[in-house]
């Protein structure tokens, strides 16, 4: 051990054995003092510091608030429509449980102070008011009723279809990193099937763009190469979306759980092997406007991996750019589709060790007809 | 039915009395370690479960050092940990198995093992007045699988691949793929083992709870006489037995997964690390959580009840008036505990639930916020024009109270599913569950251990040492996890190891070395605990009186130091309900006393 742990430890001890012996010092002082003047003695103590805790909180919550509210996200406008939602339902929250906050705490630590022990007095026996209790059982049952109606309007609102124009765009979650995908000019995603993953081919999310055959225990499964995929744009850079545009994300997974968490449109969706999920949402500002918005020169829309993935959860990020319509066209424009046909060429190493899939058309979920 | 089992107490006593003399002779290990007196057992759950405290506070103190200075080395770290920190570095790996298995501990082994297993055991015979449990050897077997459990969790820390690192919950696929994280290898084989073996101890401690409460209450001892620990941990007892096997079949199917070759959680995986598809079809890895959080909630609950029945019992005998109504305090806890099972999916509003399944369990979460609601302004009446001596029991009670409004008030920001949406496995999370059932829930333990310490080992824990551990920890408590709300409300992820990478989150680094250091102090305090406990059970100063607090309830009518079979003679008769203080002009009445022919009613 290092000099500074062995100082640092002895510091500690140094500590310790101090306050301890104040403390067994203080217990032989009661006893001669007696244990009523004693107990009297730290009774008042301590019910002064009910009261300068109660303050000292009040004052520390206004002064962590101000210390802290400018870095989150809530000075800012949220980037998606229902994101806005989102920031009003929070802010009914914040003001009804702030004061109930305020009133219950204040209560608990001004009655803890002010009905401290004195030998004059003698507690009030009330062991029960059955009208206080019914009044405490109906206004919260009340006030939750608001919340709870709040909530299920926008939360209906938030889960529910997507817009007919919505743009389409999947994402899958791998340890650690996000894959996107546009479904290119034909407008529909081909299919892929996860035993077609090939890495070193470039096909990351199995696309099925070849004829294969397959062994498995339930016999030969022969799949016919998907022609939709052969202009599917694949790309793990970044996801570029239109301003004002919805867009619905087709949420996949390639291995565990992930989540695509997206603080500032205040948005968030499980990305679950096998069960493909979706999310939509009109993003509102472009990335640029954001940089503006937030007074940040380096802000960019991140998707951040919100569930625990294995041990490089937390370098999971993915990017969003939210772009001008023309810039979207542009870009879309210079990418080319994943599919290359020198690839296929090649001999396929992943049908060869490949055992026993029962073939399942996974893509069958995802396809779109526009 | 408190008639019916009279018998029964006196065969108990014939027994006791013959053997009486044979006590002072008991070998060591029947009457310590092999014990089947309750008070034996449950200071051996205290114990272990202030072992485990320790080691899972060190592992947040560890890994808050890693998100406190995450560019900064510790090479004594290394003297310490050996491979976890190589060159002086938390590793990711043990970052994520640092956070895991102080979850677990923490959850399971401490607030669950060492909360219900303690009080359950220690109050409930001595408060309904019985001569031990129900079944004291299934008693003894509770603890010593609780034991076993310890031993094999434990043991997992040192095997090769590492403990389990995918978070308490052990989402599968991570949880069942060893080549998705090294964790999941034999570490998680140890993790199911552990935990099955605790879920055994848990049943064998609930229904012995459940039966001792329903049958050996003494005579007099009606239901609506008990005092309200004893309703809690009834109810808490009840919760488990009916959600711990859940949780179990849970992991046996993950088991199956994991080596059997099934697909109940499994589909459509490729593991990179190995460049291979897994043969998996057709699992479903949102069954797990189901399972999972149909006992993950109510277990919410089973660390909860008994702190808010402790803290109800201390508030009343220390305010020396009755609980407010006593009556609504049983009815909310009976409401909380039906409604513990059905509120399971708010836990999963993210996992692409269907969003009208959701909206049921949004009403249903929210509801749980009513009789929460009771039980805060009944606590607030109850210290209403009262007569408050602070003993350290009584402060940690108060504290619990303070931290239960805080915590439960974030639970409507949660179980709110458009706010989760938004909130969802970010800090704002860890800071509302630290609050509501981390924190409050040690309240609840400490203010127990305080007030029953006399009864436990005859002697005063020291007083100053108490105001010193209560004073920090609940502003340690505050300053810790009330900031850690604004980095949720920034969208601040749990479970990350580094943020120093992420434009969106990068801000609170100052925050996190604040936090980092409080927390850092507020565990050294709970050593000072520590300390005072073990000291005190030796050198503390000595109870004199049977009566010490000047409580009503029937544990303080037995012996200071109380033998197996808790009361010399025969058991007392209980005679009115517990919370008769300040009735009448005078201080207390015990349960014992009859009631007077010109006592007013209540």
């Amino acid at each position: 051990m290092t000099t500074t742990g062995l100082f640092l430890l002895a510091i500690l001890a140094l500590g310790f054995l101090i306050t301890f012996q104040i403390a067994k010092a203080s217990e032989y002082v009661s006893v001669l003092k007696g244990e009523k003047k004693s107990f009297e003695q730290n009774n008042r103590i301590n019910g002064f510091l009910m009261v300068v805790f109660l303050v000292l909180g009040i004052i520390g919550v206004y002064w962590c608030n101000k210390a802290l509210y400018h870095k989150t996200l809530m000075p800012f406008p949220s980037a998606s429509e229902h994101g806005e939602n989102i920031d009003t339902m929070l802010k009914i929250t914040l003001l009804i449980t702030g004061i109930v906050f305020f009133i219950t705490q204040i209560l608990l630590f001004w009655f803890a102070y002010k009905y401290q022990h004195s030998d004059k007095r003698r507690a009030f026996y009330y062991p029960h008011n059955n009208k206080l209790e019914l009044i405490w059982t109906t206004v919260p049952a009340i006030t939750l009723c608001i919340l709870v109606g709040f909530g299920l309007y926008y939360w209906f609102k938030i889960t529910g279809e997507a817009p007919q124009d919505a743009m389409q765009v999947e994402i899958t979650g791998r340890q650690f990193g996000w894959i996107y995908r546009y479904p290119g000019k034909d407008n529909t995603f081909g299919k892929k099937y996860f035993r077609m993953i090939d890495e070193a081919n470039g096909n990351m999310l199995g696309m099925v763009w070849k004829d294969s055959t397959m062994e498995t225990p339930n016999g030969v499964r022969n799949l016919k190469a998907d022609a939709a995929g052969f202009d599917d744009i694949i790309t793990t850079t970044a996801m570029v979306l239109v301003k004002d545009q919805p867009v619905k994300l087709i949420i996949n997974s390639r291995d565990v759980i992930h989540d695509v968490g997206l603080p500032h449109f205040r948005l968030k969706m499980d990305a679950v092997p096998g069960t493909p999920t979706t999310l939509w949402f009109t993003p509102k500002f472009t990335t640029e406007e954001m940089k503006k918005i937030t007074n940040n020169p380096n802000f960019e829309y991140e998707i951040a991996c919100d569930q625990m993935c294995g041990n490089g959860h937390y370098s999971m990020k993915g990017l969003i750019k939210v772009v001008k319509r023309d810039e979207f066209i542009l870009w879309r424009a210079k990418q080319e589709p994943g599919y290359k046909p020198a690839a296929t060429a090649a001999p396929a190493p992943a049908a060869a060790p490949a055992p026993q899939p029962a073939v399942v058309d996974s893509a069958a979920h995802v396809t779109t007809k526009k | 039915m408190s008639h019916g089992h009279a018998e029964v107490a006196t065969s108990h006593e014939v027994h006791h009395d013959e053997h009486g003399a044979h006590h002072h002779h008991q070998s060591f290990v029947s009457k310590y370690v092999f014990s089947m007196d309750h008070k034996i057992i449950a200071k051996q759950f205290l114990i272990t479960g202030m072992i485990w405290a320790i080691l899972g506070g060190l592992m947040s103190v560890l890994f808050r050092l890693q998100l406190g200075y995450p560019d900064q080395t510790f090479p004594w770290l290394e003297d310490i940990l050996g491979n976890w920190a190589r060159g002086g570095k938390i590793t990711p790996e043990n970052y994520y198995a640092l956070v895991t298995m102080h979850g677990t501990v923490l959850v399971f082994f401490v607030l669950t093992g060492g909360l219900s297993g303690t009080f359950a055991n220690f109050l409930i015979p001595l408060q309904v007045g019985a001569r031990d449990m129900a079944s004291p050897m299934m008693n003894m077997l509770s603890y010593w699988f609780f034991f076993a459990g310890s031993i094999v969790m434990l043991s997992s820390l040192f095997v090769q691949t590492g403990p389990f690192s995918g978070g308490w919950t052990a989402y599968p696929p991570l949880s069942a793929l060893g080549d998705a994280s090294p964790g999941s290898k034999v570490g998680m084989d140890l993790w199911i083992t552990a935990m099955a073996l605790f879920v055994v101890s848990s049943l064998l401690g609930g229904l012995n709870y459940v039966s001792t409460v329903l049958n050996l209450r003494t005579k007099g001892m009606s239901m609506t006489r008990l005092p309200l620990t004893i309703w809690a941990l009834f109810f808490t007892a009840v919760l488990g037995i009916l959600s711990f096997p859940v949780l179990l079949s849970g992991f046996i199917l993950l088991l199956f997964d994991r080596h059997g070759g099934t697909s109940f959680y499994l589909s459509d995986i490729y593991i990179a690390a190995t460049n291979q598809a897994l043969p998996n079809e057709g699992g479903s890895a949102i069954l797990y959580q189901h399972l999972f959080w149909f006992l993950g909630h109510p277990e919410v609950y089973i660390i909860l009840l008994p702190a808010m029945g402790m803290a109800s019992e201390i508030l009343s005998v220390n305010s020396r008036k009755p609980i407010f109504g006593y009556m609504a305090m049983v009815g909310s806890m009976f409401a909380i505990t039906i409604l513990a099972f059905l509120v399971w999916a708010h836990h999963m509003f993210v996992t692409g639930l269907n969003p009208f399944l959701g909206s049921v369990f949004v009403l249903l979460t929210l509801l749980i916020a009513v009789p929460s609601a009771i039980k805060v302004f009944n606590w607030l009446t109850t210290i209403w024009k009262a007569n408050i001596k602070f003993t350290p029991g009584m402060l940690f009670a108060l504290g619990f109270v303070s931290l239960f409004i805080s915590g439960g008030l974030t639970g409507i920001f949660l179980g709110n599913s458009t706010l989760d949406i938004h909130l969802h496995d970010t800090y704002f999370v860890i800071a509302h569950f630290h609050i509501v059932m981390g924190v409050s829930a040690f309240f609840g333990m400490f203010a127990g251990i305080y007030h029953w310490f006399p009864k436990m080992y005859g002697r005063y824990m020291n007083n100053t040492l108490a105001f010193i551990h209560f004073w920090v920890t609940l502003a340690g408590a505050y300053l810790i996890f009330w900031p850690m709300h604004y980095e949720g409300l920034a969208g601040m992820p749990r479970r990350y190891l580094d943020y120093s990478n992420w434009a969106s989150f990068n801000q609170f680094g100052d925050l996190n070395k604040f936090i980092s250091t409080v927390a850092i102090i507020v565990f050294a305090i709970q050593l000072l605990f520590v300390f005072n406990f073990f000291y005190s059970i030796f050198k503390g100063r000595k109870v004199t009186t049977q009566n010490p607090w000047g409580a009503t309830t029937l544990e303080w009518t037995a012996p200071i130091h109380p033998g197996h079979g808790n009361w010399e003679g025969e058991i007392p008769e209980v005679h009115r309900w517990a919370y008769d203080y300040s009735k009448d002009g005078r201080d207390f009445i015990p349960q014992t006393e009859p009631i007077s022919a010109n006592e007013s009613k209540h």
